[in-house]
């Protein structure tokens, strides 16, 4: 019975997902899809009840029926049943308590056979406080290239995003970055023009630049349409990951113009033209994406979000992000939803094992600023988040939002005491942006790499 | 470590309007840099708030002004659906002055940057008209403007007017570079049922980034391609003819 008495009151909930998505923390996209607790009592009622459900319940009962919807199927393919046997008895406040109590390698092995819908379940039960505690114990390490991950590393994805794929600029940006040591997870660009010949072109140019040239240790990212990039592939273009946005639902996927076996399809095609690298897939999610296609079944914009873990989970990638506070006001009004989801996000990726870093940001039509998105990246830099975005500043000139910026990466690093992965790290002290882990004398000054580095090079 | 590094060079800035060879003081901006960030984030909060004056759309060349089903800012930011709605009574309107089945349809939204409207289509709108006129397009519909406007707001008119292809300009959400910067969204046969995955963007069209007359062939070169492929979205290749 989803049913409970709080104070002499009684409370009744219809489903088991009217429980879940009241139980949620306040965001404006469940309130905009009209599922959304009515009142502060009546989501902590909801909690309650909760707290007491078998996490045996969520495989019996998806989100979405598993035979209408490819999602649902790859979080169920992805469970590892001798990790579920172990864990499908408890309830899922129990759940909470064990994840609290226990080890780093003990929360993967549980990660591993949790559906999604669960990890989205004990997320709503934790706190802030508790879901960087737990998130801060699971050390996940992948491998493209380079390695990554890893306990006491913060790396980035620098991100020298140009409005017209101008190459000299994007270069500029690159430089840098760079020069902040940045860049260690991967060198990503959003083009402005999503046609194979720009995505080519802008993917060889900077693949010469940071392989060729510069010989840093990290990864190459162009993030057009996995459709496009497969075309670049084929075509004899350079790019180390394939990169794609994922949604939470069959349907919403569909509005993204992707399917489970498109991102089968694109693994298998980079794995086959580059059999050197390990993991080749990054991806991207975040919370609002489902209801904003208008496929989300009824079902909370969190437990979506857990769902495109369970999605990105079957296809082993290299990174993952949110981007969290990216999509609107209607999805996550202000920075106290922003911090909120951006704990969650994080905290649900980790525990599904995937390599998580969060896209810390803002949009100028929100009720956030500079000051809110500093204040998360802190908590999730203190909650292991595998890496952030860098960009000049913090503001995407192609993008236009708000990020996290070459000089935040830098002050978390060394507030906190982060390195970065330790090959990029070695390389930039032979290059001398590092020394012990932090910027040096020449460090944040791009003509380090500029005309005279390339000549020799 | 360094206790304090200016701007540098200006020479590579020059390529690019991100926030390069900006200095730091320790790992943090320097002061000019920090309030120069403050300054351009205020201008764009206040953008998104402003609202397109009457009388705009008739002297940016629209021939209709209609609008969508939301009642207000509030409701339009928080409520993105109203947004891609027309208000009721709408299509009886619009009906009355444009005749359905036209090759193209073009349309023109606040979005939310109602700043970017007035800064971009002044040039965009005149020369797109002629551009769609020169790659073969006999019958346009419109310009429609529409106040309030989401994207998917195409595929409202788009259900009315049932024309080969729909164009949406439309204001983005203003970046800190810049609060001028718009959208084309490119849809073939817009109406119900429609997705993000069934339309193709050219954004970033302002001075800094995309002009406005090379954005108005790339439309409409956009326009007739898909047209000959008789589609568009994530299966339309641009560059294929």
């Amino acid at each position: 019975m989803l049913q409970t008495r709080m104070r002499g009151r009684s409370w009744n909930f219809g489903s088991l997902y009217e429980v879940m998505a009241k139980a949620n923390a306040p965001k404006s996209g469940d309130r905009l899809a009209g599922i959304c607790a009515q009142s502060a009592q009546e989501r902590i009622a909801a909690r309650q009840v909760l707290s007491e459900i078998p996490v045996s319940r969520f495989l019996e009962e998806p989100a979405v029926p598993a035979e209408r919807d490819e999602v649902t199927r790859a979080i169920q393919a992805g469970i590892e049943p001798i990790a579920w046997a172990e864990i499908r008895g408890w309830s899922v406040g129990e759940l909470r308590e064990r994840i609290l109590a226990a080890n780093g390698p003990t929360l993967l092995r549980w990660g591993k056979g949790l559906p999604s819908e669960a990890i989205a379940a004990v997320a709503k039960l934790m706190s802030n406080l508790d879901l960087v505690s737990a998130s801060a114990k699971i050390a996940v390490d992948v491998r493209c290239r380079t390695r990554l991950g890893g306990s006491g590393i913060l790396s980035s994805r620098l991100q020298p995003n140009h409005p017209t794929d101008d190459l000299a600029g994007i270069l500029a940006s690159l430089d840098e970055g760079l020069s902040y040591a940045c860049g260690d997870a991967v060198v990503g660009i959003n083009p402005a023009d999503d046609s194979v010949g720009a995505v080519r072109r802008t993917a060889d140019a900077v693949s010469e630049h940071v392989h060729d040239v510069l010989g840093v240790p990290t990864q190459v990212s162009v993030l057009a349409h996995a459709t496009t990039q497969m075309e670049v592939l084929r075509q004899g273009g350079r790019l180390d990951l394939v990169f794609q946005s994922l949604a939470g639902t069959e349907d919403a996927c569909r509005s993204f113009g992707i399917s489970g076996q498109l991102l089968s399809e694109a693994r298998a095609c980079q794995k086959e033209l580059r059999p050197e690298l390990g993991q080749v897939m990054y991806f991207e999610t975040g919370q609002g994406s489902e209801l904003s296609a208008g496929a989300h079944h009824g079902i909370d914009q969190l437990t979506l979000e857990s769902r495109c873990h369970g999605l990105a989970r079957i296809h082993d990638p290299f990174l993952v992000n949110t981007v969290v506070g990216f999509i609107g006001p209607e999805y996550l009004a202000d920075g106290r939803e922003v911090a909120r989801a951006g704990l969650e996000d994080h905290f649900m990726g980790k525990l599904h094992g995937l390599p998580m870093g969060v896209d810390v940001c803002h949009t100028n039509h929100m009720d956030a600023d500079q000051n809110d998105l500093e204040s998360l990246a802190v908590l999730l830099a203190a909650a292991g988040c595998t890496f952030f975005m860098g960009v000049p500043m913090g503001d995407d000139v192609m993008l236009n939002y708000q990020t996290t910026s070459f000089h935040d990466l830098a002050t978390l690093r060394e507030t906190l005491g982060r390195r970065t992965a330790p090959a990029f790290e070695a390389w930039m002290e032979r290059e001398g942006i590092l020394r012990d882990g932090l910027l040096t004398e020449s460090a944040g000054d791009a003509r380090f790499f500029s005309a005279g580095r390339r000549r020799s090079a | 470590m360094s206790a304090l590094l200016r701007e540098t060079s200006r020479e590579p800035r020059e390529r690019t309007s991100a926030r390069i060879q900006v200095g730091r003081a320790g790992t943090r901006p320097t002061t000019a840099q920090l309030l120069r960030f403050q300054e351009d984030h205020a201008c764009a909060q206040d953008a998104v708030l402003a609202t397109v004056d009457a009388g705009t759309p008739g002297r940016l060349g629209c021939v209709l002004e209609s609008r969508s089903s939301a009642r207000d800012k509030t409701e339009y930011l928080r409520n993105p659906g109203t947004g891609r709605k027309l208000a009721e009574g709408e299509e009886g309107r619009i009906l009355a002055r444009i005749t359905p089945g036209a090759q193209v349809l073009v349309a023109v939204g606040d979005g939310l940057s109602p700043a970017a409207v007035e800064a971009q289509v002044p040039v965009l709108l005149p020369a797109l008209l002629g551009c769609l006129r020169k790659e073969g397009f006999e019958s346009i519909a419109g310009p429609v403007f529409v106040h309030l406007a989401r994207v998917g707001v195409l595929d409202a008119l788009g259900e009315i007017l049932r024309p080969e292809v729909g164009i949406l300009l439309v204001g983005e959400r203003p970046g800190l570079a810049t609060a001028l910067s718009l959208s084309a969204y490119l849809g073939y046969r817009p109406g119900p049922g429609r997705s993000d995955a069934d339309r193709n963007v050219l954004s970033n069209i302002h001075e800094g980034g995309i002009q406005p007359l090379q954005a108005a062939a790339m439309v409409a070169r956009w326009a007739a391609s898909m047209r000959r492929q008789a589609s568009s979205g994530v299966g339309f290749r641009p560059d294929a003819g």
